[in-house]
């Protein structure tokens, strides 16, 4: 298992998608954490004309969890792609050959999502906060950074990006045709859910189905996000949240190996 | 000695057959190539030898064993299965790099591999910007890293220009020379003729032969070209002296097979028969190779009566084993 995680661990580092991704992250999360910031301060506060503003609270959590309630889409295209790509390039000879045993495959590279993802959580996290509490503090507002719950859901939104490369890794296993998959996250985490969510979570009884989401589940584990926030419906617990994450995860991965390292390599 | 063996192994892709009952041995301290036309089911079966395709039914084992069987497999087969298994962003060495570990050999190794197959100087650059042939070697050099005494390389001349060609050629006798097993798959005979010692050749997922070169090489039968103004006289010959024709007579042209040319001018003279053309005409390994694989259609036409005709004309009929005293 170890000359794995060693192998899964060069192979990321060894070409130049991580810090391509990387970076566009955190320049993306960035700009999302200072606009939020700058927006809240401004008069009108956050929460659009009609609905009552923010608290500052809410306000503060919004800007410092970016990372994960938005810029989750990052880990969880690494994690998909490092095991898409080895069908996209036919590097899963090679892999397959290496190491026969396909559950070990699945959970080397499950390892390195795991890796991957935390690094893809510590930055992004770190740049909305760092970003975020700098146009806070330059503008005037409470940064909330001397206090220990704010500490807590930053910390939070860190495993919650490293549970979405975790949770591509398995989408990756189930899902190996690499345009697919990068469209079909695409899809899904900038369009079919948001509008699920908002959509459903209008209804009576969407809001229960839509907690279950990846996307909400996310926000859930971090306390809620500016979606949470803005859109109505239920918010699981922060626990419920990492579970249902989990799940998918757990599912995914499950499912995987028993379709796609169930086949032959052609 | 690690043999390579491949039992009554079968495989079907939903309605098509790609490897059929198929048989054979690959012994070490030899090159054995492994032969057939395209989609006769070779990668297929190499596929099945390294555990990457499960078999419908039939066995494939390395040394005795399943390759899922073995505890470091990269420390016992050595296996290419195409030149495109790389990611085209990440250098030569770097590729080693990713595999060293599961095949359970230090990162100098990977340095030793590149030189063995004369990359050192480009290792640092990216698989994408390779040519054919140095993806070729690479993938060699992937194969050698944990020194294995049994190597599969699928098609490793394609892309390959005449110097590199060479170069494999005493590579892989080398290589064998060391006493490992090297089963090398290929669709010409002629591109691996001057490197094996044995043939196993495949066609429509079945054996056909399975000899050694030499065995195969005796396969081949001599064939004189003879062309007379006289047809009717030259058919009252032919039935006479009770020869065999390659083909049916045109006019006044025959083949006829397994009679030197000499005793055809002497009979011929006797008969008092004129002759215009006694020639003696060649047929090379290739052509027996086409014949055994059912694939002479458009060359020439049938190269002999016989097992190999038999062969010929019915691919998926009984495998031609050659014994010691065929060849005699």
């Amino acid at each position: 298992m170890r000359a794995t995680l060693v192998a899964e661990y060069r192979k990321l580092v060894t070409t130049r998608l991580w810090w391509i991704l990387l970076a566009a992250m955190a320049a993306y999360v960035g700009f999302l954490a200072g606009v939020i910031a700058w927006t809240a301060s401004r008069p009108e506060g956050l929460g659009g004309s009609g609905s009552a503003p923010l608290s500052v609270d809410e306000t503060v959590r919004s800007v410092y969890t970016v990372g994960s309630s938005v810029g989750y889409v990052f880990p969880l295209v690494i994690g998909a792609l490092a095991v898409a790509s080895e069908f996209r390039h036919r590097t899963v000879t090679p892999t397959l050959l290496a190491e026969p045993r396909r559950t070990v495959f699945l959970l080397g590279k499950l390892a390195a999502g795991l890796g991957a993802g935390l690094v893809f959580g510590v930055v992004g996290t770190a740049v909305a906060t760092g970003v975020g509490a700098a146009v806070l503090s330059a503008t005037g507002s409470p940064t909330l950074l001397d206090q220990s719950a704010t500490w807590r859901y930053v910390g939070l939104a860190v495993v919650a990006m490293a549970l979405w490369a975790l949770l591509g890794v398995g989408v990756g296993t189930v899902l190996t045709n690499q345009v697919a998959v990068v469209v079909v996250v695409l899809a899904w985490t900038q369009f079919v859910e948001p509008i699920a969510r908002i959509a459903l979570g209008a209804t009576s009884w969407g809001g229960h189905l839509v907690a279950y989401l990846p996307g909400a589940a996310s926000d859930a584990l971090t306390g809620g996000s500016l979606y949470t926030a803005v859109a109505s419906g239920p918010v699981l617990d922060w626990w419920a949240g990492l579970l249902v994450l989990l799940g998918y995860v757990a599912v995914l991965a499950i499912a995987g190996r028993l379709a796609t390292l169930r086949r032959d390599i052609t | 000695m690690t043999e390579v063996e491949v039992d009554r192994l079968s495989k079907s892709f939903g309605a098509v057959r790609a490897v059929d009952h198929l048989s054979f041995t690959v012994r070490a301290g030899r090159v054995t190539g492994f032969l057939g036309p395209n989609g006769a089911g070779k990668t297929t079966t190499l596929r099945v030898l390294l555990g990457l395709v499960a078999p419908t039914s039939g066995t494939a084992t390395i040394g005795g064993r399943r390759y899922s069987e073995l505890t470091r497999p990269g420390r016992v087969v050595g296996a290419a299965l195409e030149a495109a298994s790389f990611h085209p962003g990440r250098t030569g060495l770097d590729h080693l790099r990713v595999y060293a570990p599961q095949v359970g050999v230090p990162d100098s190794r990977t340095h030793e591999v590149l030189a063995l197959v004369g990359l050192s100087e480009v290792g640092g650059r990216r698989v994408g910007g390779y040519s054919l042939g140095m993806r070729q070697r690479l993938a060699l050099a992937t194969t050698l890293l944990g020194d294995p005494p049994v190597l599969l390389l699928d098609e490793p001349a394609n892309g390959l220009d005449p110097e590199g060609i060479r170069w494999l050629r005493a590579f892989l006798r080398a290589l064998a020379a060391e006493g490992r097993t090297v089963l090398v798959s290929s669709h010409v005979l002629s591109e691996v003729e001057q490197t094996v010692d044995d043939v196993v050749i495949i066609s429509r997922g079945r054996l056909v032969h399975s000899s050694s070169l030499a065995e195969l090489a005796g396969l081949t039968r001599p064939r004189v070209q003879v062309v007379s103004p006289d047809a009717a006289g030259l058919a009252a010959l032919v039935a006479r002296a009770g020869w065999t024709l390659a083909g049916p007579q045109r006019g006044g042209e025959a083949e006829v097979v397994d009679v030197p040319a000499a005793a055809v001018g002497a009979a011929a003279f006797a008969a008092g028969l004129e002759l215009h053309q006694l020639a003696t005409r060649d047929v090379g390994l290739e052509d027996v190779f086409l014949g055994l694989t059912g694939d002479a259609a458009g060359g020439p036409a049938g190269i002999a009566a016989g097992p190999v005709a038999a062969a010929a004309s019915d691919p998926r009929g009984a495998p031609t084993e050659v014994g010691p005293e065929a060849a005699r």
